[in-house]
């Protein structure tokens, strides 16, 4: 698989402080990668060096192959932004600011036209096009950054907080819309504070704490891994001896909690087999059984909570 | 299509241009401050000093004119939109520092031209006689990009308070308009005056001017184009090395 992003050592230091400490990940291409680190550890300074936006003072990143910092216009000309703060310009209409963007990334204009068409369409904006941005709702505004990130039909999308403070059509809408870009071949550079929203959509997330990274992984790889022991809810349509249960390979211990058993497993597989056949042997039938992974809350909170 | 290539890049800085114009200069406010500020220093200063004739008041309107209107928003753009955050946009698009720099000079001189030829027009309407219009028209545009450079070149220092920059910009643009031999003729000017003359970019527009209505000027007309070509070059290269340096840190 071929990285759309690859960043060495990316540093960047705002007087004595360190705000990114020689990071390096990569992202590959057709993936949605989700940035999480608590407030102040160093994501948007990263976006904005991934983006071009300030030079790092040490390491490099190649975006779409091309260093940000030698080649920063041909990089640009590959990704588009959406910004945590609403950016288009107030004063101009969206039909213009999409036009501004169309001329600024080299669109022909009947192009630009059209794509800015079925861009409104499709963030429901198509009757508001004429209508000054200033007037805009936040959720407008949002969806307009969007329609003009993607004007030009980017390889890479990086996106911070894109549904901070919206309401749920908004947010929905964004959400489908990016898992349909990313089904396109769209990779995706996600910056975000909300776990779910990292969880349901993202292929690998990266976790970043006082400016360095202290996870990269699959959503599910990194909740399993902050725990060595898993939990398994199970009951059954009869009772069921609770030393019968203790003593089934790769449980630990059994706790009863209302009709149901919480069982804790080193190996989880093994727990789920062994329930399995217990059942069978004894004639009774499992009626739910559960596991209960940590969540990504869980794990992120645990990565970045540590000492610094 | 090279995205970085210089003709994609001048298209680019075009599109900087029409969205600053559409913004910022075709605004009422802005229109009336660009006329009727130079008007009414002229008025001011041909009450106080009747002696002076009206073609050198008009002469000194002209680069008045073009002076404050060049550089009046000019300098304030960076900042607002950094306040705005649509520099940071800017800066996330495949644009060079020195296309969206350019882009800033070409909005505030075709500004600055249009107000100009206004005033001319109201020159030529109080009878005056365009003598030699084939230099005036010529170096109202060399003279409307280097002041655009001045006004670009105002805007350097990485701040996005608008006001900050508006005060340091009529700072230096008052005193500049005075040593400039709009309102006291060169000729009159003490020597330690002739050296700070020699030192504005708008001594030489003025003097011009001037020749263009009356025929008489004070340094060689060559001169005077080379003094002005000079300082655009210098300004303009100038304002594009130091935004580029400067620009992180507004974001």
């Amino acid at each position: 698989m071929q990285d759309t992003i690859e960043v060495k050592n990316l540093t960047k230091k705002f007087g004595t402080t360190i705000a990114v400490d020689h990071i390096s990940f990569s992202v590959h291409e057709g993936e949605i990668f989700g940035f999480l680190g608590p407030n102040g550890a160093g994501k948007t300074t990263t976006t904005r060096m991934l983006t071009g936006v300030i030079p790092p003072d040490a390491g490099f990143a190649l975006v779409l192959g091309h260093d940000i910092c030698r080649s920063p216009v041909l990089a640009k000309q590959g990704f588009g932004v959406v910004p945590e703060t609403s950016n288009a310009y107030a004063d101009l209409t969206a039909w213009q600011n999409l036009m501004l963007m169309g001329d600024l990334y080299g669109l022909p204009r009947v192009r630009a036209a059209q794509r800015a068409s079925d861009l409104l369409a499709t963030m429901g904006l198509l009757e508001r096009k004429d209508q000054k941005v200033q007037g805009f709702s936040k959720g407008m505004k949002q969806r307009l950054i969007l329609a003009m990130a993607l004007l030009h039909e980017p390889g890479l999308l990086f996106l911070d907080e894109p549904t901070g403070g919206l309401d749920v059509q908004s947010t929905q809408m964004i959400l489908s819309m990016l898992r349909e870009l990313n089904r396109a071949g769209t990779t995706i550079f996600l910056t975000t504070h909300n776990m779910e929203e990292a969880n349901r959509l993202c292929h690998r997330v990266g976790i970043i704490r006082s400016g360095k990274m202290v996870a990269i992984d699959a959503p599910e790889r990194l909740k399993a891994a902050i725990d060595r022991v898993h939990r398994v809810e199970v009951s059954f349509d009869h009772e069921v001896p609770g030393d019968a249960l203790a003593g089934l390979a790769g449980v630990i211990s059994v706790n009863r909690t209302g009709d149901k058993w919480q069982i804790t497993a080193e190996d989880k597989d093994a727990a789920i087999r062994s329930l399995v056949t217990f059942g069978i042997q004894n004639g009774v039938a499992i009626v739910t059984l559960n596991t209960l992974a940590p969540s990504l809350d869980e794990a992120f909170l645990r990565l970045t909570q540590g000492e610094d | 299509m090279n995205p970085a290539g210089y003709s994609e890049q001048m298209r680019r800085a075009w599109a900087i241009t029409r969205k600053d114009i559409r913004i910022y200069y075709l605004k009422g406010p802005v229109l009336i401050f660009g006329v009727f500020m130079p008007v009414f220093l002229f008025l001011a200063f041909l009450m106080g000093s009747r002696q002076l004739p009206l073609a050198f008041l008009i002469s000194g309107l002209v680069g008045m004119t073009l002076f404050f209107t060049a550089t009046a928003v000019s300098p304030a753009i960076f900042p607002w939109e950094g306040q705005a955050k649509t520099l940071e946009r800017l800066a996330s698009c495949p644009i060079t520092i020195e296309a969206v720099v350019l882009g800033d000079m070409m909005a505030s001189t075709i500004f600055g031209i249009i107000i100009t030829l206004v005033t001319v027009a109201i020159g030529l309407g109080l009878g005056l006689p365009l003598l030699h219009g084939i230099i005036l028209f010529p170096v109202i545009l060399l003279a409307a990009c280097c002041f655009s450079a001045i006004g670009m070149l105002l805007a350097v220092p990485p701040t996005n308070v608008p006001s900050n920059i508006m005060m340091l910009s009529s700072l230096l643009k008052f005193p500049l308009v005075f040593i400039s031999g709009i309102f006291v003729p060169l000729e009159q000017m003490p020597s330690w005056g002739l050296v700070l003359a020699f030192c504005s970019p708008l001594t030489y527009f003025t003097d011009l001017v001037r020749y263009s209505f009356t025929g008489a000027h004070y340094f060689p007309v060559l001169a005077d184009i080379a003094a002005l070509a000079i300082f655009t070059m210098a300004f303009t290269a100038g304002t594009m090395y130091l935004h580029k340096r400067t620009m992180p840190r507004r974001m």
